[in-house]
């Protein structure tokens, strides 16, 4: 067996308690929580005075590009990003190429990450033979093969017959459908919000109600089937509301917010700078305060990055060619922790505990910081600013819309299955 | 005043800018009446015309102004580029930009590019035309055209009515900015589909009926109703537009006496145009074209050269 490590004088918060505790680690458990622990000799003591300890993060919403567009992230990359974010697990998004309907790139994805080892690379499956909306991907042996979380994001399922479909089939396999909200006949070309910034610009615009459609549709789906959906990136006020009302009424249905929509607004756009341009776009300063309270008041489960990384050369494009996305591993703490008002306990509710469940990864991810956990936690410093630069990025791409912004909150230390992938700071592997 | 660095938009360029423009734009009005209509201001500068989207007019128009000034031109255009082979603007930018440059002449299908690109070089860039967006020589040519045809430098208490697709135009959202600028009133008219979203903060009032405008209108302005509007669900057909937009006999008839008629062509006749322009006293169309040379060398000796040098508009030596 391998040395302990002992975390002392550190702030324990896991969405249940909230305390000071020294924790000890080893063969990747946690095997000690307690106000103060013996240190033995050999043991591998790490002062985490003013930092908060946490169960690692987990991304419900990355994009690791690989197989298909190595040049802009691999899954090493991705990964090595993320465990400087904090994250302990990521759900790996299906926009591959080829797109992870089959068992064969599921299992090449989750092994990829096992390589890198450094993070849990989760990979979603496809709801769709290669996100193309016209006939369903093997739900079952992708389940089989372990797949929790099934999207077609980057596209919308549109058709109303087949996403009903979906969700009957998906509900005998206790599986998850998450929705890429997005009416394509109302997005056609578009840029920006539209809005009256749009309107002077003259670029096409994305109106909001192309989310809120589908948003309602698939919760009026989900009431119909009973089957569990989870809505991706919601980006407008009246799509928060729409979740609000269906969690009203007791429906198995959850959602997640960028950092990005909850901290830039459509304005953006006005510096023609083609980093602002991501899918769903960014909105009005009203939406971005709907999207905060949605997530202050529990209608909004959890923080995703939507991390969609962009070779340079896709990004130096007209603002019609250039692909949507922003990356976002690297910077989602310190976003969430500038522009949120909520206490930590409940920060590491909707960056970890809540997509753990969501991703179907609760019994690894999400867990309470107590002995016999798995050892798999981020240690973050929340009062530290920092300003992002982008040279320093782990990604292998460049864009990130947040240089110069004011962020708060710093990972320190990433934990994942007992080892520091990252340490101060720094990634270690 | 200062000369500009660039031209983008009319907003940028602001009512100071548009003036010395205008101003500017009759000295090269009175070069181009000479029997040798060329002067060496621009010799050994370099201006590239950098056309992404098809173009005759606004091409020429720059090529030929570039040239009475004595500039060295080249021309590049996306069929015979690579730009087809996923060229990033950026590269191709830096590319021509190596190759010693003075300014840019920028069309794109895309709004945003003349922002986008002006990081990427030192030259002077010209908006010929962004997208939706912007379309600043076009304004300052219908600004200079209308200026000349009723010999008044200030456009107070006249109105101007843009009729057509303005949601997709961005010659409107430049003449809407310019005209506005020096006074006038700007009534828009298309069906509600043909309107951007949400224009409430913009200086116009809106109709959706020609026939409620046409009597209070000074200078008629019609844009180009692109066919493939029809098949997005823009308007049910082309023949129903005509009827309620086009300009026929009877509506040329209730324009007040002395007011114009403009259009930024290509002209769709049978659709926005029923008439023959050409026959019509009152139509600046062939005045908006030969303007059109003017007011480019205008922009481009404002750009290039700027306040230091007019001797340098003497006759070719």
């Amino acid at each position: 067996m391998g040395e302990r490590i002992v975390l002392v004088g550190g702030r324990v918060v896991d969405g249940a308690q909230d305390r000071r505790a020294d924790v000890v680690l080893h063969d990747g458990r946690i095997v000690e929580v307690a106000d103060t622990v013996t240190v033995a000799p050999g043991d591998d003591v790490v002062d985490v005075t003013g930092c908060v300890v946490a169960p690692g993060f987990v991304d419900l919403h990355t994009h690791l590009r690989e197989p298909g567009k190595e040049e802009a992230e691999t899954i090493e990359t991705g990964s090595r990003a993320a465990a400087k974010g904090g994250y302990t697990a990521v759900v790996a998004m299906p926009n591959t190429d080829p797109a992870q309907d089959s068992v064969a790139v599921v299992d090449f994805v989750r092994e990829q990450g096992r390589r890198a080892g450094l993070v849990e690379v989760v990979p979603s499956g496809c709801i769709t033979v290669g996100r193309h909306g016209k006939a369903l991907a093997p739900l079952a042996e992708l389940a089989a093969a372990g797949v929790r979380i099934f999207t077609d994001d980057g596209n919308g399922v549109q058709d109303e017959m087949l996403m009903r479909r979906a969700m009957e089939y998906g509900r005998g396999l206790g599986i998850t459908l998450a929705q890429h909200c997005e009416v394509s006949t109302l997005t056609a070309g578009a840029v920006m919000n539209e809005c009256k910034c749009c309107t002077s610009l003259g670029l096409p615009g994305w109106p909001a109600i192309a989310e809120e459609l589908m948003v309602f549709r698939d919760i009026e789906l989900s009431r119909l089937t009973g089957a569990r959906i989870h809505l991706l990136h919601l980006s407008t006020a009246r799509s928060v509301e729409l979740v609000r009302a269906a969690k009203r009424d007791g429906l198995p249905v959850t959602a997640e917010v960028t950092p990005h929509h909850l901290s830039l607004d459509e304005t953006r756009l006005a510096t023609f700078d083609s980093v602002y341009k991501v899918n769903p776009p960014l909105r009005s300063p009203a939406d971005i305060a709907a999207l905060r309270e949605g997530v202050r008041d529990g209608t909004i489960d959890a923080i995703a990055t939507d991390h969609a990384p962009h070779p340079r050369r896709d990004k130096e494009l007209s603002l019609d060619q250039a692909p949507p996305g922003m990356i976002g591993v690297e910077t989602a703490l310190g976003v969430a922790l500038a522009v949120l008002d909520v206490d930590l306990g409940h920060l590491v509710r909707i960056m970890s505990v809540n997509p753990a469940r969501i991703a179907g990864i609760d019994e690894r991810h999400g867990r309470p910081v107590t002995a016999g956990s798995p050892a798999n936690l981020v240690v973050f410093d929340p009062q530290a600013t920092w300003q992002v630069s982008p040279d320093e990025l782990a990604s292998k791409s460049r864009n990130t819309p947040f240089v110069g912004m004011n962020l708060r909150g710093r990972v320190r230390h990433t934990i994942f299955e007992g080892r520091f992938t990252v340490r101060d700071g720094e990634a270690l592997r | 005043m200062s000369a500009m660095r660039h031209l983008l938009g009319i907003g940028e360029l602001g009512h100071d800018g548009l003036v010395r423009l205008l101003a500017l734009t009759d000295h090269m009005v009175e070069v181009n009446s000479r029997p040798v209509p060329k002067v060496p201001a621009l010799r050994g500068r370099t201006v590239v015309s950098l056309f992404y989207e098809d173009s005759t007019r606004t091409r020429l128009s720059f090529e030929t102004a570039a040239k009475r000034l004595s500039a060295d031109t080249m021309s590049f255009s996306v069929s015979t580029s690579s730009v087809n082979k996923g060229e990033s603007l950026r590269d191709t930018i830096e590319t021509i930009t190596d190759m010693g440059v003075d300014a840019f002449v920028v069309r794109h299908k895309s709004s945003g590019v003349p922002w986008q690109i002006r990081q990427w070089t030192n030259a002077a860039i010209v908006n010929a035309g962004d997208g939706w967006h912007e379309h600043p020589t076009q304004a300052l040519v219908d600004c200079y055209t209308v200026r000349e045809a009723l010999q008044r430098d200030r456009f107070d208490g006249l109105t101007l009515t843009i009729v057509g697709d303005v949601k997709h135009s961005r010659v409107a959202r430049s003449n809407i900015a310019a005209f506005a600028m020096l006074g006038a009133k700007v009534v828009l008219v298309a069906p509600p589909t043909l309107l951007p979203p949400d224009i409430g903060h913009w200086p116009v009032e809106v109709a959706h009926r020609l026939d409620d405008v046409i009597g209070r209108t000074d200078v008629l302005y019609m844009l180009r109703l692109q066919s493939e509007r029809m098949t997005q669900g823009h308007v049910p057909n082309l023949r129903e537009y005509a009827t309620y937009f086009g300009l026929d006999a009877g509506r040329v008839a209730r324009l007040p006496e002395g007011a114009v008629i403009m259009h930024p062509g290509p002209m769709n006749r049978g659709v926005e145009m029923l008439v023959d322009p050409t026959a019509l006293p009152n139509s600046l169309i062939h005045r908006q074209v030969a303007n059109g040379v003017a007011v480019r060398m205008a922009v481009l000796y404002d750009l290039l050269v700027g306040e230091s040098s007019s001797a340098s508009l003497g006759e070719v030596a």
